[in-house]
C-alpha cells in the first residue's frame, strides 16, 4: 500500500477512536459515576474537617464543605 | 463512585514534607530564573550589561540558563510539588517509594544547580531546552524515574477506584517527558563535558522540535492541566465543570499534540509535506486547549462573586484565560503565512511568555497560594492583601510584555521583507534592531513588575511560615506528622 492510504486508513481509525472516546465519557448511563467521580478532591475533606477544621475555620476553600457533603 | 466516598474518615497521613519543599523551592527558583530573565531582558536594552563578567554574563549563556530556570526549575518544582500533593490527596493514599521520595527532591535540585553552573560556563549539547550535556542527561533520566515510580507507585496502593482526572494529566506529563528526553537527548560523548546529537541535519531538527514542543506541550501544558483540573474546583469549593468533558479533552490533547512540534520549522529544509503536516495538527489542537480551557472556567459558574474576595483564585482563573489567549495564538502562528511574518521575530517571545507568564506561572503561583497555608498548618497566608498586589503585579507584568512583543515582533516582520521597486531591502536588519529599543524597555519593566510579584510572594511566604502557630497548635497530624 502506498503512503496516501495508510495515511486514509489511520486518519479513519483516529476518528473512530476519537467518536470511542466521545461516546465512552457522555453514554448516559456512566453519568452517575463521573459526577461522583468529580467529586473526589473533595472525598478526604471531611477528615480535612476533623483534623484541620478549627485550624482553618473559614477559609475560601473550606467553607463550603458542609454544603458538598 | 460510593467507594471514593466510604474512604473518607480513614486516610492515612499524607506526606507533606516533600510538597513543602517544592513548594519552596518553586519560590526560590521563580525568583531565579525570573531574575535571570529581568537581567537579559536588561541587556537587550543596555548591551554593555553582557560585559559585566564576560563571558559568564553574556546573553548567549545567560538565555539558556533563564529558560532552563524557570521552565525546569520553577516549573519542574511546582509540577512535582503539587502533583506528588494531588495524588495522595486523589488516591487517598501517602506517597509510595520511601527513599526515592527525598531522593527525587534532591535529585532535582542537583539537576538545577549543575544546570547553573554548566550554562553560563558554556558547556552545552545546543539544543534549545534540553541544552544540558550528557552527565546530567543521565542524572535527569535516573531522578526522573524515581519521579515516576513515586507518582505510579501512590496511584497503584490509591484507596479509591477511580484515578482522578487530575492524575492522568500528570501521568501523561510524566511518562510522555521520559520518553521525550531520552530520544532527544541521544548523543555521542566525546568527553565529560563533550557530546554530538545522534541525530544529523534535517532528522535532528525534526527530533528537536519534536522534543521542544512536546515540551511545551506536556512539561508546561499537561502537567498544568493536572494542576488546573485540581487546584481550580478545590479552590472554587465545586467539582470540575464537566468531568466527561475532562476524559474526552485529556485523550484529544495527548493524541494530537505529539504531532505539532513541525512548525517551529516553517520554511526550513524539513519537508513541505512535514511543514504542513504541523500546521494542521496545530490548528486541530485548538479544539482540546479551549475545551479544556472552558471546562476549567467554567467551573466557576454560579461562583462568579468568589473572584472578588479571593486573590488565589483570581491566579487560578485568569491563568486560564491566558491559556486560551496564547492556545488561540499558537495556531493561528503556526499558518504557514502567517508564520511567514512572525517567524524569528520578538511575536514568539512574547506567545512564549502569554503561556509561560499567564498560564504556566500564574497557575502555579495560584496553587502554591493554596498550598502554602495547608502545608505550613495555617488558616490563610500571613496577609491575603499581599497576595492580591501580587496578582495585579502579575498581570500588569505579564500584559506589559506580550503586547510590547506583539508590536516588536510585526513591526520586525514588516521591515524585514519591505522591498524597494528595485528589489532590494527597504531597512537594514539593524534598523529594525534599533526599532525595537522602545518595546525591549516596556519589556524590561513588564519583567521588573513580574519579578516584584514574586518578591512579596516570598516575603508573604516566610511571614506565613513564622506566624505564630496557635491556629495550628491543636491537631494538625498532616502538616505535622511527617
Amino acid at each position: 500500500m502506498d503512503k496516501g492510504t495508510w495515511g486514509a486508513i489511520s486518519t479513519v481509525l483516529v476518528a473512530i477512536a476519537f467518536a470511542g472516546v466521545c461516546w465512552w465519557a457522555f453514554a448516559p448511563s456512566r453519568r452517575k459515576r463521573f459526577d461522583d467521580d468529580a467529586n473526589l478532591p473533595f472525598a478526604d475533606e471531611q477528615d480535612d474537617g476533623a483534623t484541620q477544621k478549627k485550624a482553618k475555620d473559614n477559609t475560601p476553600s473550606t467553607d463550603d464543605v458542609a454544603r458538598r457533603n | 463512585m460510593s467507594s471514593n466516598l466510604t474512604a473518607v474518615g480513614d486516610h492515612p497521613t499524607y506526606d507533606y514534607k516533600v510538597v513543602r519543599q517544592f513548594a519552596v523551592m518553586t519560590i526560590v527558583w521563580g525568583i531565579v530564573g525570573m531574575g535571570v530573565g529581568v537581567l537579559i531582558a536588561a541587556q537587550l536594552c543596555w548591551p554593555a550589561l553582557n560585559d559585566l563578567v564576560q563571558p559568564y554574563t553574556h546573553f548567549g549563556r545567560l538565555r539558556p540558563l533563564h529558560t532552563n530556570a524557570v521552565i525546569f526549575a520553577f516549573g519542574g518544582c511546582a509540577l512535582m510539588g503539587t502533583s506528588f500533593y494531588v495524588v495522595q490527596r486523589t488516591c487517598q493514599a501517602k506517597l509510595w517509594g520511601g527513599w526515592l521520595v527525598p531522593f527525587t527532591f534532591w535529585g532535582w535540585q542537583l539537576v538545577i544547580v549543575l544546570a547553573a553552573i554548566t550554562l553560563p560556563l558554556g558547556l552545552t549539547s545546543a539544543k534549545e531546552y534540553a541544552e544540558l550535556e550528557w552527565p546530567i542527561d543521565i542524572l535527569i533520566t535516573l531522578v526522573w524515574v524515581s519521579y515516576a515510580l513515586v507518582f505510579f507507585g501512590t496511584i497503584v496502593k490509591r484507596k479509591t477506584s477511580h484515578i482522578y482526572v487530575a492524575n492522568w494529566f500528570y501521568g501523561g506529563f510524566i511518562l510522555t517527558i521520559a520518553v521525550l528526553h531520552v530520544v532527544n537527548s541521544a548523543a555521542i560523548p566525546v568527553s565529560l563535558f563533550k557530546s554530538y546529537s545522534a541525530y544529523a541535519g534535517a532528522a535532528d531538527a525534526m527530533v528537536q522540535w519534536w522534543y521542544g514542543h512536546n515540551a511545551v506541550g506536556f512539561f508546561l501544558t499537561a502537567g498544568f492541566l493536572g494542576m488546573m483540573y485540581y487546584f481550580v474546583p478545590k479552590q472554587a469549593g465545586r467539582p470540575v465543570y464537566s468531568y466527561q468533558l475532562s476524559i474526552v479533552h485529556f485523550w484529544a490533547l495527548i493524541s494530537i499534540y505529539i504531532w505539532a512540534g513541525a512548525h517551529h520549522l516553517h520554511y526550513s529544509a524539513l519537508p513541505d509535506w512535514a511543514q504542513s503536516l504541523g500546521m494542521v495538527m496545530s490548528l486541530i489542537l485548538l479544539a482540546p486547549s479551549w475545551g479544556g480551557m472552558i471546562n476549567g472556567i467554567m467551573t466557576l459558574s454560579g461562583a462568579w462573586h468568589k473572584l472578588r474576595t479571593d486573590p488565589t483564585l483570581r491566579f487560578l482563573v485568569v491563568s486560564l484565560s491566558f491559556y486560551g489567549m496564547s492556545t488561540f495564538e499558537g495556531p493561528m502562528m503556526s499558518i504557514k503565512t502567517v508564520n511567514a511574518l512572525s517567524h524569528n521575530t520578538d511575536w514568539t517571545i512574547g506567545h512564549v511568555h502569554s503561556g509561560a507568564l499567564g498560564w504556566v506561572a500564574m497557575i502555579s503561583i495560584g496553587a502554591v497560594y493554596h498550598l502554602l497555608p495547608i502545608l505550613f498548618g495555617r488558616k490563610e497566608m500571613y496577609s491575603v492583601k499581599w497576595v492580591n498586589v501580587h496578582f495585579w503585579l502579575a498581570t500588569i507584568g505579564t500584559v506589559l510584555y506580550i503586547a510590547a512583543m506583539w508590536v516588536n515582533g510585526i513591526m520586525q516582520g514588516l521591515m524585514w521583507r519591505a522591498f524597494n521597486s528595485d528589489g532590494t531591502l527597504t531597512y537594514s536588519f539593524i534598523e529594525a534592531v534599533q526599532a525595537s529599543h522602545n518595546g525591549y524597555v516596556v519589556r524590561f519593566i513588564g519583567g521588573v513588575f513580574f519579578l516584584s510579584g514574586m518578591l512579596l510572594m516570598a516575603y508573604n511566604t516566610y511571614r506565613t511560615a513564622q506566624a505564630p502557630r496557635e491556629v495550628a497548635s491543636d491537631n494538625s497530624p498532616q502538616a505535622q506528622a511527617v
